[in-house]
């Protein structure tokens, strides 16, 4: 039953990208040829009920479910591997149109060629931890 | 309930979004899709063979829950919510589409040229979802989190490698949009 509330978050999760079509490899090509506000809108609002949820969280000390403290994961030191990571990643997410929340989504959805993404992006995985200790970060 | 089927607006998705990230922080855990790729690979034994991924996938189930739940939310979105009037976007960009002869949306997600199950016959089309999965599995490794891990959360936080992250992810983007595309149709 504990698997209950994550399987419900990611239900509602997989309604939200696929109806705001941010599943959609149009609307990530029309985003990235700034040919519509839509994507932007949606990634700005995110971020700003995430900023200020946040901000309420650590103010007013609000615990977990489970009475524990919140702690933010505080993302790793660096610079090298955020660029060149982010650059690669980019370059695949405007290739095919999905990041790897919309590859499971659309596979969902029944959309097979998907799982050629799918497998793509378990051997690119496969690959960084083969070679990550060669790798500047 | 006309609403439910089409395009819903950009600041309800936004803020839904938003809220998804928060309730998973209220259960004590993060919001990052891609960490789930590294699981996956854990899942299948690789841990024996290379150190990265030899570590406790099974504190990660939770997110593989969520990824399910993901998977159910497409299938119901896509199957009873749909509309003729969806993914109405720019005619700017469809004339440009056409023009690398790819189809326009008309209410479908995805072009066929890239996702139709003919493209099983197209080595050039499996080519191009094969090499694109590796870049995004490779970079959100590389760079520890994709478009939820540091657009969403990482920048939602205030952490600057997320910012660094997420201007890359727009560089790349860019390129391939721009440059890149229009040499592969």
């Amino acid at each position: 039953m504990k698997a209950l509330k994550y399987i419900v978050v990611g239900f509602i999760f997989g309604i939200v990208l696929t109806k705001s079509e941010a599943v959609s490899w149009y609307r990530i090509y029309e985003m990235f040829m700034f040919q519509s506000f839509h994507m932007y809108g949606i990634i700005m609002v995110a971020i700003v009920t995430g900023v200020i949820g946040i901000q309420i969280i650590k103010r007013k000390n609000i615990k977990d479910f489970k009475g524990f403290p919140i702690e933010i994961i505080p993302k790793e030191p660096g610079s090298t591997r955020f660029w060149v990571g982010g650059i690669f990643f980019g370059l695949g997410w405007a290739l095919v149109g999905a990041c790897p929340g919309p590859i499971f989504i659309l596979l969902g959805a029944g959309f097979l060629p998907l799982l050629l993404v799918l497998f793509g992006a378990l051997f690119g995985t496969f690959l960084y931890g083969l070679i990550k200790d060669k790798l500047p970060h | 309930m006309e609403i439910l089927f089409q395009t819903w607006p950009w600041y309800v998705s936004g803020f839904l979004i938003g809220m998804v990230m928060l309730s998973l922080i209220y259960f004590g855990k993060t919001f990052g899709m891609s960490s789930n790729l590294r699981s996956l690979c854990a899942m299948s034994g690789l841990g024996k063979k290379v150190g990265f991924f030899d570590f406790d996938w099974k504190a990660q189930r939770w997110n593989l829950y969520v990824v399910l739940g993901a998977m159910l939310g497409g299938f119901v979105a896509v199957h009873f919510m749909s509309d003729a009037s969806n993914v109405a976007i720019n005619p700017k960009t469809i004339a440009q589409l056409t023009q690398l002869g790819i189809d326009a949306p008309n209410g479908k997600l995805l072009p066929d040229a890239l996702f139709s199950n003919a493209i099983f016959q197209s080595p050039k089309s499996i080519f191009i979802l094969i090499i694109g999965g590796i870049l995004i599995g490779f970079g959100t490794r590389y760079a520890s989190g994709c478009t939820s891990g540091h657009a969403i959360y990482g920048l939602s936080s205030l952490q600057l490698p997320s910012l660094k992250a997420v201007i890359g992810f727009f560089i790349g983007g860019l390129i391939m949009a721009h440059f890149i595309l229009p040499l592969i149709f």
